[in-house]
């Protein structure tokens, strides 16, 4: 762009002109630190009323709740997989082996083609955090996630969350991902919907019309 | 290449009042606006009043709106070196012109003839649909109501709903037309499937997809975006080329501060915890989403606004329309009688600041001053201030023109403030006044027609005669002997 830098020049000119003498990037750091951020980071404290939270808010999204315990997640994915008649599925690198059934194709592809994804039966993976307030499932670009195309196109989702990865509120949640912030990321909460005509809730307007969350409760000691 | 309109943010066919007029005029889009408005009100109110610490996010919010436009050119030049190093492309644009010139270009070096479209108000308020359909590209709108405004060649009237002046069948008729459907049934589900279908060959062969963004993130250098359908993850993942157009006021300074916002945006906006989709990326990452990234930061007016100190506040907006749904105003005109792309009370006060005051100008006075759309607005905005703020601007300089200064307004203006700061000055019209509007009072001791321009205000209202005894004659007469009296005895205990 020949001229592009001009219209940076005048643009930040004119910031500075608007906004006075710009301030030292310490004291810019020290009046950000400052800020009052009195809400609350977490709200519970038993594990459970989190977990118990988090189905209840999956529940009023029209997400379908599952349980498993740590040692037969496979089962437990068969089971909701027959229930939803599904026979395939498309998955992400990295993926625990032993989730996968025996019984069912599970298709892990490199470079996912969205017609192919389109034609697909569903996407099962597993998630980074989920928040309990506000029913979300977070997703990154990481092993056993994938790249976010797999859980956009797919007309079905299931998606496994370990009860150790659901925290209470979104600050919780922020925590946890702050690390690795320049990930692709996507907070999942329910199917796609719309409420564009008459104010009525639809169900999958593009997304996966259909969610269903798999809760694994930690193996007890 | 053909021209485009210098700056479309407001309309400009005609002012508030008349264009108000106008759509007072249409019962079918009043029921539909009201109807809408009320539910998302409902829901808002609901979901907010569940959180404890309601008021601590929205005055952190505020705070962390405020800090980013304070330093705006820090946090700019922040986002825009971790954006490059991410792999993405920067590029600034002063104005519509330029920011439209940028983006034709980019879809002219991939040769893409069609573009879809994730719903953004900065390419409304650009002009950009027309400028790429004038030089020969197909932009589609691929937001259900966007659609819908799109295909029915009609205006948004509210920035989170934009089609909810239109119902059902409506819609339904539209769909029909426009997608050659002639069987298509009118329930919600039968209209949602209809555009699913339309959009989702689309999806998955445009090349170039054109967003906006919610949040600018610049510790990151990433871009968030908040959706419901899902048709914004379509663009933003799978075309070769994303182009997002965003305001530079959207930065904030961290990733982190998107705490406070998702949980503000959503529960503001459409009354719901959380919205089914939010996505962040910075740059372009391998393997996932487009190959090539550019983000065209948009002033377009926007950096004079800072120099304002009591205005400035305006772009702390995060454009959640709460303040629309709680305008009782807006519930009676809707969106369109604002002639802008930023409708309501937010509107009121954006519209006419993007144009330096030189247009839009009579929207400072679309509003009651009640005060709602500043008890909801989850960044704390004081609107109704602003509001005050503005129609003080307006009046100072119109005063300040040759046809100001003589007009019948300023006189009557001036003759005012000369009357109120002086006791007898006003004492002496008072009187005048009683004697003045004896031919005017009709029996039921009401005055219901004003001569010249006051005329206006009486068409409309009643206004009650002067009794014969002002308030200050009555209290000299009967009460402030006494209080004088009362007075002089308490000082008397004292001493
Ligand atoms: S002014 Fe406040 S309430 Fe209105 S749209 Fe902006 S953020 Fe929302």
């Amino acid at each position: 762009m020949a001229d592009s830098s001009n219209h940076r020049a005048a643009i930040l000119g004119s910031i500075r002109r608007s906004l006075g003498a710009s301030e030292s990037l310490s004291a810019i750091a020290q009046e950000y630190a400052a800020i009052a951020r009195t809400y609350t980071r977490s709200s519970m404290s038993s594990a459970i009323a989190v977990v118990e939270l988090f189905e209840d808010r999956l529940r009023e999204y029209d997400a379908g709740v599952y349980h498993s315990s740590a040692g037969s997640v496979a089962d437990a994915i068969a089971e909701v997989l027959t229930a939803r008649s599904k026979k395939s599925l498309v998955i992400p690198a990295g993926l625990p082996a032993d989730w996968l059934s025996k019984d069912f194709a599970f298709g892990e592809a490199d470079a996912f083609d969205a017609y192919r994804l389109d034609k697909a039966e569903g996407l099962l993976c597993g998630c980074t955090v989920a928040i309990a307030e506000t029913g979300t499932i977070v997703l990154q670009n990481a092993p056993g996630q994938g790249p976010r195309i797999l859980s956009l196109v797919p007309d079905y989702h299931l998606c496994v969350v370990f009860a150790d990865q659901i925290v209470a509120t979104v600050p919780e949640a922020f925590d946890r991902l702050k690390a690795t912030s320049d990930l692709p990321t996507t907070f999942i909460s329910g199917p796609s919907a719309t409420a564009d005509i008459e104010m009525t809730r639809i169900k999958g307007v593009h997304g996966p019309r259909f969610l269903d969350v798999l809760v694994v409760e930690e193996a007890k000691a | 290449m053909s021209e485009v309109p210098a700056q479309t943010a407001h309309w400009n066919r005609q002012d508030f009042p008349a264009a108000a007029r106008e759509m007072l005029e249409n019962s079918q889009t009043r029921k539909n606006v009201q109807h809408a408005t009320n539910v998302i009100q409902a829901k808002r109110n609901k979901v907010t009043a569940e959180m404890p610490d309601w008021e601590d996010l929205r005055e952190a919010g505020a705070q962390v709106r405020a800090h980013a436009l304070r330093h705006l050119d820090y946090y700019l030049t922040q986002f825009e070196a971790n954006c490059t190093r991410a792999g993405g492309h920067v590029h600034w644009a002063s104005d519509a012109v330029e920011a439209n010139r940028i983006i034709l270009g980019l879809v002219q070096q991939h040769q893409a003839k069609e573009v879809i479209k994730i719903k953004t108000m900065t390419s409304e308020e650009i002009g950009l649909n027309a400028h790429l359909e004038a030089n020969g590209v197909r932009p589609v709108e691929t937001d259900l109501a966007e659609l819908i405004i799109q295909l029915g060649k009609d205006r948004p009237s509210h920035f989170v709903v934009p089609a909810l002046h239109m119902n059902r069948q409506q819609v339904r008729a539209m769909f029909q037309r426009e997608m050659n459907l002639p069987d298509l049934g009118d329930r919600p589900e039968d209209l949602a499937t209809a555009a699913r279908t339309y959009l989702r060959e689309k999806f998955l062969r445009v090349k170039v997809a054109i967003s906006g963004g919610n949040f600018l993130i610049a510790d990151s250098g990433g871009i968030c975006i908040t959706e419901s359908e899902g048709n914004g993850r379509m663009c933003l993942t799978l075309p070769d080329v994303l182009i997002s157009i965003v305001g530079i006021e959207k930065v904030i300074p961290s990733f982190r501060d998107l705490e406070v916002f998702l949980q503000t945006l959503p529960r503001s906006a459409t009354g719901e915890r959380m919205n089914p989709y939010n996505s962040t990326w910075c740059g372009v990452h391998p393997g996932d989403g487009p190959k090539e990234f550019h983000v065209v930061l948009l002033d377009n007016g926007r950096s004079p606004i800072l120099a304002d100190k009591e205005a400035r506040q305006t772009l702390q907006c995060i454009r959640c329309a709460a303040c629309l749904n709680a305008c009782p105003v807006y519930h009676q005109t809707g969106g369109h009688a604002y002639e802008s792309v930023y409708a309501g009370p937010i509107g009121a006060i954006l519209t006419p600041q993007l144009h330096s005051m030189g247009e839009g100008r009579s929207l400072p006075y679309a509003s009651s001053l009640c005060g709602a759309c500043y008890q909801v607005c989850p960044v704390k905005i004081n609107i109704p201030e602003v509001l005050i703020h503005l129609r003080g601007k307006v009046v100072r300089e119109d005063q300040a023109t040759f046809a100001g200064k003589f007009s019948l307004w300023n006189i009557g203006m001036q003759a005012a403030a000369f009357l109120f700061k002086d006791a007898s000055r006003l004492a002496m019209a008072e009187r005048i006044g009683q004697i003045g509007q004896k031919p005017l009072v009709s029996k039921n001791g009401f005055i219901e027609w004003l001569p010249l321009m006051l005329n206006g205000w009486t068409q409309t209202r009643d206004l009650k005669a002067m009794p014969a005894q002002s308030f200050r004659d009555w209290w000299a007469k009967e009460k402030a002997p006494q209080a004088n009296s009362s007075q002089r005895n308490e000082m008397g205990h004292d001493g």
